[in-house]
């Protein structure tokens, strides 16, 4: 695993402090990321991703481990000679520069000619649709064009890797849905590596074609989205991504007893288990189909509803259902809720 | 495996942290070698002559200084009085009400003091003020507390105005809608806020007006010397390490007082 | 509307009429006198007569023969006003040279150090002009601090008069005025973004190259508030040279200084003293130019 990699952490730990005070960053992460894929980094705040992030760039230096670019170790090459560029959370564009001037700063300082900067300033700009702004403050730009010039400042050097720190975070709901999609496309057209990091799982699953799930400097998951969401491997991730409901049961011949005398058809497994099921993989019926439940609280949210059920023997669950004409289950009422054994992931204890 | 690496600092410029610990080293060396000397039980300001407060004692024993410094804590503390008072009052007048006609004009009037160069004032207010003892016949203080209190104005007048723009001005209405007059609204939200501020305004000027050398050298008349006066008097005589204890004696009141600035200005955190 | 505005005004005027009133009696208002001064004959004895005059104007750069009346360039002024500009402007870049590492060190230190390395910055800075002129005067002097420590260290078997010379003044007044330059300089650094030289390193910066490409465009309106702020008083310095130069050595403010004593030519002193306000308040024009032209909120 080297060549076809653009990016490999081997063993990363990154330690702060020391003795008592000793602070754990990035446990042992070791992942592999492909050339022309775009990966993010998902997980809360204070996980390590953005840590991470900062020892690809060479921001950080790990503890212990290497990080390899093209298969080659460059865990000790500073910032400036690796040709990785990053897009900060904050922009950080330079102020007293106008944006083409912003653009093209990373090309100056390779000792890039007039010409050629010039002519990468344009073709970026044109990429990021700011042509217009080329001779600008960035004070003077609106908060979505100064992402769009960080993102070119970036871009403008052709780098091996780009890596973004939060980049969408400073911006409002609607922009930042039209940047993911115009970010996805960047990526596309020039096949540059992304690495995008975020705390934002609607993000992650949009744009990526790999995601790392990340928790206390560990890495716990790297998968597809649909594998991300779908087979979740721990509770923490299924509980990170998306809603689930968490049934604590335990497994028996004939399936999982979650409830003295209610048991789902999941088979294969021993002793205490986890159960995970989406909200939307709950279907409600008349009473009589599926397991019995009531109805504790119905909440209509436009597209869809959620009903809390009350199961018998006590576990609640929620289940999403999409608002139809016609009358609706009300709180009170005894309905029937079916699972899908396929739907169930049984996570290990 | 735990691999030793230098990290990549990105605050660190070459060279530069090596030149601060130098300048840092510049600037005590003389003041600590000052200080040092204020104890030497000889006669020489740079001869070593055993461990001794014979200098203080020697100082505070001289009439002269004795005099001068009742006279520089006498001007000192009114000088600071007044313009502690006018400066905030002006500062009230010059904040929080929006822009008004003529507000840069007074800003510039203000600080004024901080603009024109001492001697130009110390000139100006030799010529000013010799004409008015010439026509009055008074010689006293006046005019050295009237000159100090003018060039501590702008010292005094930073603090309270950073102090104001920094307040809420939502407290003031709250307690004009809980029905206190605006003398009360002053008096019990307005200048207990305002406080801290005032104070550390008047150790400032207080310091400032204790410091001054040109100015009180112009504008005294005989027999008025403040310590900096008596100081640069001295001069033309062959220097002692009494010079040194008053130093360190004024440089210990200036350490003093700035430390209790710095507390009181960082309480507000 | 103008009611509001007007009474606000008024308020305004009122609250700050002591002040105001103060300074125009003991600032301000004697300028004007040395304005009107500068334009009057010398008296006899000292002071000045009452008839009008462009004599005191004429004296600041020529001089006119006592025997022939032949007019020349005054060169002992001239040489003055020469050497007031030069030691300020070298005062100038000593301190910058210093204080940007300085501020820049303490700006970067973490915040409680940091607190500690302004306050002891501060201590000079609000420490008597005098007392410090003294102490570096004790270190410079022949039988000072820096002579026996290069006597003893074997380098110079003579002590190198430094006191009463012109590197004596700039010695003392790079001492003295330092902390001017380095408490500017540390506000704009501590407002500067470092994230903008993570930014310039990740974009093949070199060091130097963010030193003069990122962090100097950005800090320039600290760096020139510092530079003004030593520039200012060092042109205006009547202490440091009188202490450390020993009465030869005269910059601007002795010179005017000697108009008032030994010279008794107060309209000479005044005009000398109205040059010095110009070119301070021409520094100072230049300064609020590019504070607010860098200033992106103005």
């Amino acid at each position: 695993m080297s060549e076809e990699h653009a990016v490999v952490a081997q063993n990363v730990g990154k330690v702060y402090g020391t003795g008592a005070a000793a602070f754990t960053a990035l446990g042992d992460i070791s992942i592999a990321i492909r050339k022309g894929e775009f990966f993010t980094l998902l997980g809360p705040s204070g996980c390590g991703k953005t840590t991470l992030l900062r020892c690809i760039a060479g921001f950080e230096t790990p503890t212990s481990g290497a990080i390899l670019l093209s298969g080659r170790d460059i865990t000790g090459v500073p910032p400036n000679q690796r040709p990785v560029n990053t897009v900060f959370q904050s922009y950080a564009l330079f102020p007293h520069l106008t944006v083409a001037e912003n653009v093209g700063f990373g090309l100056k300082m390779q000792g890039k000619s007039k010409a050629e900067i010039d002519a990468a300033v344009d073709r970026v700009l044109g990429l990021v649709k700011l042509e217009p702004f080329a001779t600008r403050l960035p004070a003077q730009l609106s908060g979505g064009q100064q992402q769009r010039v960080a993102l070119a400042r970036a871009l403008a050097p052709e780098p091996e890797v780009l890596l973004l720190d939060e980049p969408l975070s400073a911006l409002d709901l609607k922009l930042r849905k039209a940047m993911q999609v115009e970010l996805k496309r960047l990526q596309t057209e020039t096949g540059i590596t992304f690495i995008f990091v975020t705390h934002d799982q609607e993000e992650a699953l949009t744009m990526s074609d790999r995601i790392g799930v990340m928790s206390a400097g560990a890495l716990l998951q790297v998968g597809s989205p649909h594998e991300i969401y779908e087979k979740p491997v721990d509770r923490f991730v299924a509980d990170f991504i998306g809603e689930t409901n968490f049934l604590e049961g335990e497994a028996r011949a004939d399936g999982v007893e979650i409830a003295p005398g209610v048991v789902l058809p999941v088979t294969g497994h021993a002793g205490p288990v986890t159960l995970a099921v989406r909200p939307e993989q709950l279907r409600i019926g008349p009473p009589g189909e599926g397991l019995e439940a009531e109805v504790a609280e119905a909440v209509y949210m436009g597209t869809d509803t959620h009903f809390t059920l009350t199961l018998a023997g006590g576990p609640q669950v929620v289940a999403r259902v999409q608002s139809r004409a016609g009358p609706e289950p009300r709180v009170g009422d005894k309905v029937g809720v079916s699972i899908d054994a396929a739907a169930v992931q049984v996570l290990a204890e | 495996m735990i691999r030793m690496r230098k990290a990549f600092d990105v605050t660190t410029l070459p060279g530069f942290t090596f030149i601060a610990i130098t300048a840092f080293v510049l600037l005590y060396a003389p003041i600590v070698t000052l200080v040092i000397y204020s104890f030497n039980g000889g006669n020489s300001v740079n001869l070593w002559g055993g461990f001794s407060l014979k200098w203080y004692a020697e100082a505070a024993g001289n009439e002269a200084v004795q005099g001068a410094a009742v006279r520089s804590f006498i001007i000192a503390v009114s000088a600071s009085g007044i313009a502690t008072t006018v400066a905030t009052m002006a500062a009230l007048g010059t904040t929080r009400r929006g822009k008004f006609k003529g507000q840069t004009a007074i800003y510039i009037m203000i600080n004024q003091p901080l603009m024109v160069p001492e001697i130009v004032t110390a000139v100006a207010l030799l010529i000013f003020f010799s004409s008015i003892k010439i026509a009055t016949g008074y010689t006293g203080l006046g005019y050295l507390i009237i000159a100090h209190a003018a060039f501590c104005v702008p010292f005094a007048y930073l603090p309270i105005r950073a102090r104001l723009e920094g307040m809420d001005l939502t407290m003031e209405t709250a307690a004009a809608d809980l029905y206190a007059t605006p003398w009360q609204t002053f008096r019990y939200v307005t200048l207990p806020i305002l406080m801290p501020g005032v104070i550390a305004g008047a150790m400032l000027a207080f310091v400032i007006s204790l410091d001054d050398v040109i100015i009180t050298e112009f504008v005294k008349s005989a027999g008025q010397d403040t310590l900096p006066t008596y100081m640069l008097g001295q001069l033309r005589r062959a220097l002692t390490p009494e010079v040194n204890a008053i130093s360190t004696a004024l440089l210990a009141l200036t350490v003093v007082i700035l430390t209790a600035f710095f507390l009181i200005t960082r309480k507000r955190d | 509307m103008s009611g509001p505005g007007r009474s606000k005004a008024a308020n305004g005027w009122l609250l700050s009429a002591p002040a105001l009133l103060l300074l125009l009696v003991a600032a301000s208002g004697p300028l004007l006198i040395v304005a009107v001064y500068s334009f009057l004959e010398k008296g006899d004895y000292s002071g000045v007569r009452w008839i009008l005059s462009g004599e005191a104007w004429f004296r600041v750069l020529f001089e006119r023969d006592i025997f022939d009346g032949t007019v020349s360039l005054a060169d002992a002024n001239l040489s003055i006003f020469w050497r007031s500009v030069k030691l300020s402007l070298a005062t100038t870049f000593i301190t910058f040279a210093l204080g940007l590492p300085t501020a820049w060190f303490i700006a970067t230190r973490p915040p409680k150090a940091r607190a500690v390395w302004l306050f002891l910055i501060t201590i000079p800075f609000w420490t008597n002009l005098l007392i410090r002129t003294f102490a570096i005067m004790e270190v410079i002097r022949n039988q000072g601090l820096l002579n026996t420590f290069l006597i003893n260290l074997g380098v110079i078997s003579e002590p190198i008069q430094i006191l009463y010379t012109d590197t004596a003044v700039l010695i003392g007044m790079a001492y003295v005025y330092l902390p001017l330059m380095v408490l500017p300089l540390f506000a704009a650094i501590d407002r500067f973004d470092f994230k903008l030289i993570e930014a310039g390193y990740d974009l093949y910066a070199t060091r130097w190259r963010i030193l003069r490409s990122v962090v100097l465009p950005i800090i320039k309106p600290g760096i020139v508030a510092g530079c003004i702020l030593v520039f200012v008083p060092s042109l205006g310095a009547y202490v440091t040279p009188r202490v450390l130069g020993g009465g030869k050595n005269m910059m601007i403010g002795n010179f005017i200084e000697l108009q008032f004593g030994q010279g008794q030519n107060w309209p000479l002193g005044a005009a000398l003293s109205m040059v010095l306000l110009v070119i301070v308040m021409g520094a100072l024009l230049i300064y609020t130019r590019v504070s607010s032209r860098d200033d992106p909120h103005a």
